[in-house]
């Protein structure tokens, strides 16, 4: 699409899209929100990026290429899971880790939760903007 | 709002069957789209409906909430099905650019009719 | 607690993975779906054992206790079809590196095979009706990428229509979990033994039974639900197409076996019934499908059909002994359609063609490769002392042991007829002189890049085509071997299959090993069936 003032909007709103999908994983580690969500708002906001600039610019802002971005997450994922094996707990149980934790504060409390919904994250991403992308090319 | 709902799925099975019964691999698509949705949208009127409560709570919280298991199945479904219709709809339009028509009743290629004159080709 | 299960589902998804992610080179990806096969196929006799000594394994995900959580469990049946899974993997997966062109393996062929292994056994091992559904779906979507793969017009065609009925019984499937949730308030299969009779509203439990043999009887191809399967199978590469004939049917009868053992046992005679009639007419149907064909795939996809219909008899008849002849059905039937296409792509690319009429002289040519498939071949119709001849045997038994006369009846005529097709297959491709055609003909892609041009006579249009090498014999040889194995000896595994199908009748062990807490149970429940 050659349109001046999508192509300048887009380059805005994949920053914003971006940055917000951030937000909502992080949220989702202990509200509405997580690795789903989040890689859907990422992946619109590349595939915005992408209506604006062509295909490829979008593998470009990707960088790796979808196929492997999506088998990333997915061993991330399997990471997060084996992890509390160690620990002899089963599989994907959550483990946890308090930052600062006191008596009385909880801290900031990071688990492997926020690790598998990383690795949902880029499947999501990964896949979502793969499809858009493969569709592009051939229209 | 049960039975309204009881009707909707109704009213939309229907319609989507109407239209998974359609030649035309476009409306074939559009009907597994909305069946798709129907199937989600009963498992999350069996799961009981409950009006304005969360489903996640904190320590303490309110002591109304929702039955979060037909909400976590039900996104499933939807991330599933998601992905199964973007697929089936590349599939149409590639099935659409090689074969030239989107009228199931043409698409013979595979099963060719035995035909004792035309032996030119069979696969 | 215990990592096997877990083992088995991730050995196959860490392949999936990194053999896409290592290397972009077509041998090497390959090298490491064979080894991460082998190492399934490893851990599947480690379970086997286990079970076989032990009694069923289960696994509770994230440590969330049934039926809250998900659960994972294998009991006798499980593990024996895993360990059928993985031998099926693992040959091809070798047989794959030989056959399956450089563009296809560039675009992630050993990843979505190995996705699909993963929703094979996932299927097999999980606990949960819902999570059959996520795993059958994992299934699907990478049966639908290997359908799609490099895909030619005809291939586009045929999984139009695969695609289609299988999202259709998709939206059975979820449907029908819908309904039994809200009927029952559990998912976990071993809580819904307990659940499903207390339902009031016993017809509704009929109905939603009935969806769930709609759903998966779509999956298994069976009568009316299996025009899908001629019309699509034939139309990939041979390797994706053995493995699809031999594992795909089959998810679908293990999934009746389960909800009809397990969720809906006994009571609903009206559905047994149709079971039973649906395999009946299945099996004969199956058989008078391939005397109708031409094409080799074609022939051997409508066999895969008629053994659909000797599995569901077993389960329509309902006893430990029929459940059991079911299951030694099952793994002969795995076995020797995976056999029976990978043969089948070699006299495709020897001959030139799937076509009889274009085939010929094979026996002449290759007197070695001639007796493997008659073994295969005799080995499906059951001629003793091969594997087939102990599966039908154990049907007739148990058919004699319920005075079901139609179904003997009907299991020794389908069992004749499965002779007929096969001898042609012998006399037209390997008896019968090499036809002389005339002029130069059909262009027929065997594969996206291996294009045949006849050209006067079969003869001539060979050498474009690439001969089998070792990766292409040594599955087919190693599977004719455990098939002879199987049929020389078949105690152990008549023995095994016997194990899993008391369980199946009397699901104690695998309730208690899933719910350790729930001892108020139905009466029922500690009844010993024999």
């Amino acid at each position: 699409m050659n349109s001046l003032i999508f192509s300048t909007i887009s380059r805005l709103l994949v920053g914003l899209m971006l940055l917000f999908s951030v937000f909502l994983l992080w949220r989702g580690h202990n509200e509405p929100g997580g690795g789903f969500i989040g890689g859907l708002v990422a992946a619109a906001g590349i595939i915005v990026y992408g209506l604006a600039e062509g295909p490829g610019m979008m593998r470009k802002l990707l960088r790796i290429a979808p196929q492997t971005l999506v088998l990333i997450g997915l061993l991330t994922s399997v990471v997060s899971g084996l992890l509390p094996l160690l620990q002899d707990s089963s599989f994907l149980t959550g483990m946890w880790l308090f930052i600062g934790a006191t008596e009385t504060e909880k801290g900031l409390g990071l688990g492997t939760p926020l690790i598998f919904d990383i690795g949902v994250y880029l499947v999501v991403v990964g896949g979502v903007s793969g499809m858009v992308i493969a569709l592009e090319e051939e229209l | 709002m049960e039975i309204l709902l009881s009707l909707l799925v109704g009213v939309l099975m229907s319609v989507s069957v109407w239209m998974l019964l359609s030649r035309n691999l476009v409306k074939f698509l559009f009907g597994l789209v909305l069946i798709s949705n129907v199937a989600n949208l009963i498992i999350f009127k069996v799961g009981g409906l409950t009006v304005g409560a969360p489903a996640l709570i904190t320590d303490g919280g309110s002591a109304e909430y929702a039955n979060s298991l037909p909400q976590a199945l039900v996104l499933t479904a939807i991330v599933i099905g998601f992905g199964l219709v973007s697929f089936t709809l590349v599939l149409a339009h590639k099935a659409y650019q090689a074969i030239g028509t989107l009228n199931v009743d043409e698409m013979t290629l595979a099963e060719k009719r035995q035909d004792p004159a035309d032996s030119e080709k069979s696969s | 607690m215990n990592g096997l299960l877990i083992a088995c589902l991730l050995v196959p998804m860490m392949t999936a993975a990194l053999s896409f992610i290592l290397t972009s080179d077509v041998k090497s990806r390959g090298v490491i779906s064979i080894f991460g096969s082998i190492a399934l196929l490893m851990l599947s006799f480690i379970l086997l054992y286990q079970v076989a000594s032990g009694g069923p394994v289960s696994n509770q995900m994230g440590g969330w206790q049934a039926p809250m959580g998900i659960t994972l469990i294998a009991d006798m049946l499980s593990a024996i079809l895993i360990v059928v899974t993985a031998i099926v993997s693992l040959c091809v997966n070798v047989y794959a590196v030989g056959d399956i062109s450089r563009d296809r393996i560039a675009g992630g062929f050993f990843t979505f095979l190995n996705m699909l292994i993963v929703g094979v056994v996932g299927a097999f091992l999980t606990g949960d009706l819902f999570n059959m559904y996520v795993w059958f779906e994992v299934m699907l979507i990478s049966s639908f990428a290997l359908l799609v793969l490099g895909g030619n017009k005809v291939q586009l065609d045929g999984a139009v229509k695969y695609v289609a009925i299988n999202l259709i019984s998709t939206v059975l499937l979820l449907t029908a979990i819908g309904l039994l949730y809200g009927l029952t308030g559990t998912l976990n299969m071993a809580d819904l033994f307990i659940r499903v009779p207390q339902v009031e509203n016993q017809a509704l439990v009929t109905v939603v039974a009935v969806l769930f043999l709609v759903a998966f009887g779509i999956k298994a191809a069976v009568f009316p639900l299996y025009f899908w399967l001629p019309a699509s199978y034939h139309t990939l590469p041979i390797s994706v197409t053995a493995v699809f004939a031999a594992l795909m049917t089959k998810v679908g009868i293990y999934a009746l076996i389960r909800t009809f053992t397990l969720i809906f046992p006994g009571e609903h005679s009206v559905v047994d019934t149709t079971l039973l009639g649906l395999g009946l007419v299945t099996m004969i149907l199956g058989v008078f499908g391939a005397m109708t064909h031409s094409d080799i795939r074609r022939i051997l996809a409508f066999h895969v059909i008629g053994s659909i219909g000797f599995m569901l008899l077993g389960l329509g008849l309902g006893s430990a002994l029929a459940m059991g002849a079911a299951i030694f059905y099952m793994v002969h039937g795995i076995l020797i359609k995976a056999l029976l296409f990978m043969i089948a792509g070699i006299v495709g690319k020897l001959g030139g063609s799937f076509e009889l009429s274009r085939l010929g002289g094979l026996y002449q040519e290759r007197p070695g490769f001639s007796m493997v498939f008659l073994f295969a071949a005799l080995a499906l119709i059951g001629i003793p002392p091969l594997s087939g001849f102990w599966a039908k045997l154990l049907i007739l038994e148990a058919g004699l042991h319920h005075d079901a006369a139609i179904v003997i009846t009907f299991v020794i005529i389908a069992s004749l007829l499965t002779f007929i097709p096969l001898m042609r297959i012998w006399l037209e491709a390997f008896w019968k002189p090499q036809p002389l055609e005339s002029g130069p003909k059909i262009v027929e892609s065997l594969d996206s890049d291996i294009i045949v041009v006849e050209n006067g006579s079969v003869k001539s249009a060979v050498p474009l085509v690439v001969p089998p090498n070792l990766y292409i014999w040594t599955p087919v040889l190693g599977l004719s071997a455990v098939m002879l194995i199987i049929g020389l000896m078949p105690g152990k595994i008549i023995e095994l299959s016997d194990t899993a199908a008391k369980t199946l009748i009397d699901p104690s062990a695998y309730i208690d090993t899933v719910l350790p807490n729930r001892s108020a149970a139905p009466g029922n429940l500690n009844e010993v069936q024999k």
